[in-house]
């Protein structure tokens, strides 16, 4: 295998593989930590700790796979991604939620999603956006209030309406 | 015959007024949600699942069944005129589907799609409608032993068998399986990796987990790559009708992809993929133009678009007879059952023959409804594909979040959907399987329920799953479903090695 050809380039260890591996491992020693604090009351069969180790055996014996495909750099290629769009994102769910959880409503927290994820996706004009979310959930706030009657959380914009 | 009384029964449930009211807001919400880039069926169900909240299970059942063909033929709309399938097995119908729209072909692909899926859908029901009977008499001769090695045999095939890695398939799979040990476990009301934490006592939701996993995901994975290349809408030029040419060419390949389709769905491999693939390497071979393919024949079109669709109603087959979701748009509809606390199998056919044989025929309705809606009103659902991106995938996950916050609007709810978005776009990003997520987590609790009930009969005796005929079979279906992979992938390494 030489380095030069485009078509085989050459294998090297993945370290995203290595993690991956070393999560799913992580995972089958939280499935069994979890499951001896289980009482085993079954007579006959099996206990509620039974199935629990065999799929952490089965996350161990994964995990070793995962590893040994990163060693061999097995995976499959990946193309250059952009973390920028992906924490905006991720930045609009966490406000979504702290607005929920804060008894903010769900006019506000669907909006601050709604600018964010928008922003995300390259658009700058923030003001715009903003204008559009609110109409927009507000109007999805009072279809499922009174048409379908199903409670959205409540806000102060929402003992407005 | 009693599946045509049946049958006769569940259309006289369907076309009552409100049910068909039921089948065309389904239809229609199902396609407008599933021709949004990026959305395939399972998403639309499971992004509709909120609205049917309110309503009776039998009219939940009927807007479902319009729901998933909407979403189906959304789906090949999008793929046709933006070449961005929403699932795998719309891939085949992009790649000549999207060559049909850029030559101006655009209206005729979507009028053999359209009735393609159809007639594909049609005829598959109506076997749907014979085989089920049949399969549910053989079933209710199933012990829990026999259920536990058929679910085994679910998971192999979903996660292992036809993906491109048996080892990042298998561990979707146990990443589900996981998954549904969350909770108390029924037996003996102990809880099971709650960490303490209330919410978890009740176990993951399956739609949490589906919108998280599809709707954020996708919309994470989209956004990381937007840098790539800019998605190109074709619009609709010239005539939207197929020639007499057309017909010639179309009505062939629709049957054969009809009869790939619906057997490979019927049986618990699940997937298009295989039959969609099958269908466009067979239209490839039969057609008399071959040099048309690759540049927008209209078999490449119509061949994978009705073995998509009959492999849709196929995997209704297990679904509605033996409870056993095949794919992730399956598990979605078996997550709807459960929402009304119903158990598909053949229990179900037994207690609420009117409820099953009504969706049933509602299938058939759907099917009716969607050929009338989807051509005339195709000026609509191009005009909702030219929605700015940034909005549309805002709009996304606003619909997406507003399902987990109306029905749990508790912190730690709305965070684990934060949670599977992030691994969903992991997922997306080293390319491991999603749905077998899904349906190990549907599926693990029942597996192993039915493995525990087993053993607690034969008094612990682990040989009871040997010694029913049924059982050992599966097992060894199962295993040698798991075993093949590797040693397929063995030998050819081997013969690379000689090369």
């Amino acid at each position: 295998m030489t380095s030069g050809d485009p078509a085989q380039p050459p294998r090297r260890v993945d370290r995203a593989g290595i993690i991956i591996a070393a999560l799913l491992a992580a995972l089958a020693a939280v499935l069994v930590f979890d499951a001896r604090g289980l009482q085993s009351t079954a007579m006959y069969g099996m206990g509620p700790e039974a199935m629990p180790v065999v799929i952490a055996i089965g996350l161990a014996l994964l995990a070793i796979g995962n590893f040994v495909d990163a060693l061999r750099g097995n995976l499959p290629a990946r193309e250059s991604s952009d973390p920028v769009p992906v924490v905006l994102i991720l930045i609009g769910l966490a406000l979504l939620i702290a607005i929920i959880g804060f008894g903010g409503g769900f006019i506000l927290a669907t909006s601050a999603l709604f600018v964010t994820t928008s922003a995300a996706f390259g658009r700058r004009a923030v003001l715009v956006d903003s204008i559009i979310a609110l109409v927009m959930s507000t109007l999805i706030y009072l279809a499922f209030d009174r048409l379908l009657t199903l409670s959205l959380p409540a806000g102060p914009l929402e003992r407005l309406l | 015959m009693d599946t045509f009384a049946a049958l006769a029964h569940g259309m006289a449930v369907a076309i009552q007024p409100m049910n068909l009211l039921y089948a065309l807001i389904g239809v229609f919400l199902g396609t407008a949600v599933g021709v949004l880039p990026g959305i395939g069926p399972a998403l639309t169900v499971a992004l509709l699942l909120p609205v049917t909240y309110k309503l009776d299970p039998g009219g939940s059942l009927i807007m479902f069944a319009g729901i998933y063909y909407g979403g189906m033929y959304g789906g090949s709309t999008t793929a046709i005129l933006i070449n961005t399938p929403g699932e795998s097995a719309s891939m085949a119908t992009a790649l000549e589907g999207n060559k049909m729209a850029k030559a101006g072909r655009g209206g005729p692909a979507l009028a053999t799609s359209a009735i393609g899926s159809f007639v594909a859908g049609t005829i598959a029901t109506i076997g749907l409608a014979f085989l089920a009977p049949w399969l549910v008499d053989f079933a209710v001769r199933f012990g829990p032993e026999d259920y536990f090695a058929l679910m085994c045999v679910a998971f192999v095939t979903v996660s292992a068998t036809f993906g491109d890695s048996p080892i990042r398939g298998l561990t979707s799979l146990f990443i589900g399986l996981t998954l549904g040990l969350v909770g108390i476990d029924k037996l003996t009301g102990q809880a099971r990796l709650a960490f303490g934490v209330p919410e978890l006592l009740d176990g993951v939701e399956v739609t949490t987990l589906a919108v998280g996993l599809f709707a954020l995901g996708e919309a994470l994975y989209v956004a990381s790559r937007r840098h790539h290349s800019e998605e190109k809408l074709e619009p609709v030029r010239g005539s939207l009708w197929m020639t007499k040419e057309d017909w010639k060419r179309s009505w062939k390949p629709w049957l054969r992809g009809t009869m790939f389709g619906f057997p490979i769905g019927a049986l618990p491999a699940g997937g298009a993929e295989i039959p969609t693939f099958l269908s466009y390497s067979t239209e490839k071979r039969l057609t008399k133009y071959p040099e048309e393919f690759g540049k927008g024949a209209i078999e490449g079109v119509a061949g994978p678009e009705a073995a998509n669709n009959a492999s849709a109603a196929g995997t209704l087959v297990p679904l509605l007879t033996l409870g056993l979701p095949t794919s992730a748009t399956a598990a979605m509809m078996l997550a709807g059952f459960q929402q009304y606390g119903l158990n598909p199998g053949p229990l179900l056919f037994a207690e609420r023959p009117d409820l099953v044989w009504g969706l049933i025929a509602s299938l058939f309705i759907a099917n009716v409804m969607l050929l009338v809606l989807n051509l005339p009103l195709v000026g609509l659902w191009v005009k909702l594909l030219a929605i700015p991106q940034p909005w549309l995938y805002a709009g996304i996950l606003v619909f997406a979040t507003m399902g987990t916050i109306a029905a749990k609007p508790s912190v730690v709810e709305l965070s684990m959907l934060a949670g599977f978005g992030v691994l969903g776009f992991l997922m997306r990003r080293f390319d491991f399987p999603i749905a077998p997520v899904v349906v190990g987590l549907i599926l693990g609790p029942i597996a192993e329920s039915q493995l525990r009930r087993a053993l607690a009969i034969s008094l612990g005796d682990p040989m009871t799953l040997l010694q029913s005929p049924i059982s050992a079979t599966l097992l060894g279906i199962a295993l040698v479903a798991l075993l093949a992979p590797f040693v397929l992938k063995g030998m050819g390494r081997f013969k690379a090695n000689e090369d």
